[in-house]
């Protein structure tokens, strides 16, 4: 696994990427503090992060869209499966080089509130512990681009991809008040859901049958659950759409609360998209 | 060494490799040899666990490659038939990213990689990124990332493949090198360099092992029967006439030759041929009429190969495999 991270640590250096990623991020952070922090006076830092948040959409998916998809167009990942390490090293190498690029950037924003310190009173408790969380919020949605770079060889798809889905996870508390929210509603949506998972399956898995299985029994399964308790479902949609997005968890942090139950959600979402890329790269073995 | 049983790989409803059984021991180059398709190429990925089987088991050393995968890929050197080169290292950085990723630490990562340039001649190269190497370097570099880690076997698909002549040259004898310390498996579709390079030949066809044995004993394992062509003087009478003394022909032709002589292809089903042109030799001695020219045709690689691979699929008894089994 070292040598793996050593190796994408030197490809990082060496090429723009990390660079434009960190000039970037330093960029709209400085942005959000010379429009909270020195215009308007306001001493918390959260804000600024809460404001800056949403270049994640963008910087995310150009940094991550190469890490797995340029191997398998080079056909270098030939290499990494017949190396004797395991492909969870392989992405967990990765994984924390992309780590590394980011915390460099976030290293110099750290200096950021005790430089504002110099001139107001800032509570270095509520900074760092957005910042902390600011760090999971990046590094929970890099998780996520690194697994969109390993469904694809194209590098333009893996950045589409991923900035459309980081962005739909920005807003998707504002979309869900739009959504239905009664039980009908969402249970129809949840069986909608249930039939694009089946046909995920059957496009990752190259089975009809399997797809068929999959979409018929979470379609099924949805409609049997309201069959005998419909009231479950009131509600049930929009809740699940603002419960999956990462941003509403950072939110939560910036308004005060440090609850350690987000971070314990951002790690799981990190275990659980590394998870899917490991398996993603498994898979290519059995083509 | 490498225990390969009934390897199987099918995607849906086509069969590319189909119950591949050998064995491969120590201190050998092995050919592969097979026409495009034939699942030369599967069956080293296969062996080398960057693909899964449908069927069958692949040891190495007696590490299963799919059990205890690290265990066996440290005894491979592997180089796919597009090598999987980092286009924007150096073949310095390359191979040090290898080395360490095989296990080797410290002053054995440097060492290594310069050794592993030094035998396949890419020292002069080693600062150079390797998108700007030409082909022939670009393969040396992946024939060093197989050397490192001293693995007791090193798998080469196609490696003379887009090369040209002189390159081709070079990595042949790289190759003949290479296989005095370790043993080798390579892949080919041309028949001559498997012949010149290697001592045990695996012919494969439609995904099945339908030859494994020695050039030479693939040579004698011919069916078709050997020619002997003559050119003499004589009239088809005669000749017919001096023949008749000759034993053991099976068939005799006549055509025109150059300069108003009489060419005869002789067809014997002798095992050693030379027991035919000598009778011949003897017979035409004892006429008046002359032995201009006598050529012995044996059958070689190529017409074993196309009459092996136009069988559809028989596989050929031989000593080799019999011991296997």
């Amino acid at each position: 696994m070292t040598a793996v991270l050593k190796h994408e640590l030197k490809i990082y250096f060496r090429s723009l990427t990390a660079y434009i990623f960190g000039a970037f991020l330093l960029c709209f952070v400085g942005l959000g503090a010379m429009v909270y922090n020195i215009r308007a006076g306001i001493s918390n830092f959260e804000y600024t992060l809460n404001f800056s948040g949403i270049i994640f959409a963008l910087i995310v998916p150009v940094l991550t869209m190469r890490v797995l998809a340029e191997e398998r167009k080079q056909r270098t990942d030939q290499l990494l499966y017949a190396l004797p390490i395991t492909t969870t090293q392989v992405v967990l190498g990765k994984y924390i080089a992309l780590l590394i690029m980011f915390i460099i950037p976030l290293g110099i924003i750290c200096i950021y509130p005790v430089l504002f310190d110099q001139y107001g009173k800032v509570s270095y408790l509520t900074a760092y512990g957005a910042l902390l969380a600011y760090f999971f919020l990046g590094a929970a949605l890099i998780a996520v681009g690194v697994f969109i770079s390993s469904i694809t060889d194209s590098q333009g798809f893996a950045a589409g991809l991923g900035i459309a889905v980081i962005l739909l996870n920005y807003y998707s508390v504002a979309l869900s008040q739009y959504v239905s929210s009664s039980a009908v509603g969402s249970m129809a949506a949840l069986v909608a859901c249930g039939i694009v998972l089946g046909l995920l399956v059957k496009f990752m898995t190259g089975s009809e049958n399997i797809g068929v299985l999959v979409g018929g029994i979470l379609a099924a399964g949805v409609m049997i659950i309201y069959f005998f308790n419909a009231d479950l479902f009131k509600g049930l949609f929009p809740k699940i759409m603002t419960k999956l997005s990462l941003f509403r968890q950072f939110n939560i942090i910036v308004n005060g609360v440090f609850d350690l139950a987000a971070i314990v959600y951002f790690v799981s979402v990190i275990i659980f998209f590394l998870f899917l890329a490991v398996q993603s790269l498994e898979k290519r073995r059995y083509n | 060494m490498i225990t390969v049983e009934h390897l199987t790989k099918r995607y849906g409803d086509f069969t590319a490799v189909n119950d591949l059984s050998f064995e491969i021991e120590d201190g050998h180059v092995y050919g592969f040899l097979g026409s495009n398709g034939a699942g030369k190429s599967t069956t080293m990925n296969m062996m080398t666990g960057c693909l899964s089987v449908t069927d069958g088991h692949v040891s190495i050393d007696g590490h299963d490659i799919f059990k205890e995968p690290k265990e066996a890929k440290k005894l491979i050197g592997y180089l796919p038939e597009i090598p999987p080169l980092y286009m924007n290292d150096t073949p310095l950085e390359y191979l040090k990213f290898v080395a360490e990723a095989k296990g080797l630490k410290g002053t054995e990562v440097i060492r290594q990689a310069e050794d592993a340039m030094e035998r396949t001649g890419i020292t002069a190269m080693k600062d150079r990124r390797i998108a700007a190497l030409s082909k022939g370097y670009k393969q040396r570099v992946g024939i060093a990332q197989a050397l490192l880690g001293n693995p007791k076997v090193i798998i080469l698909d196609e490696p003379t493949v887009g090369l040209d002549p002189i390159q081709i040259i070079d990595i042949r004898n790289l190759i003949k090198d290479l296989g005095q310390t370790h043993t080798v498996i390579l892949s080919s579709h041309i028949l001559s360099e498997v012949q010149a390079i290697c001592d045990r030949i695996l012919i494969i066809s439609h995904g099945r092992l339908i030859a494994f044995d020695t050039p030479d004993n693939l040579e004698k394992l011919l069916t078709a029967p050997n020619e002997v062509s003559i050119t003499t003087d004589a009239s088809p009478e005669e000749a017919k006439e001096i023949l008749s003394k000759v034993e053991a022909l099976e068939e005799v032709s006549f055509e025109d030759a150059d300069s108003g002589y009489l060419r005869a292809n002789i067809r014997t089903k002798l095992d050693n041929i030379y027991e035919l042109s000598a009778a011949i030799f003897t017979a035409f001695a004892g006429s008046s009429n002359k032995l201009l020219e006598m050529n012995l045709k044996k059958a070689d690689l190529e017409e074993i190969f196309i009459g092996l691979t136009e069988n559809d699929g028989k596989t050929v008894e031989n000593d080799e495999q019999k011991e296997d089994m």
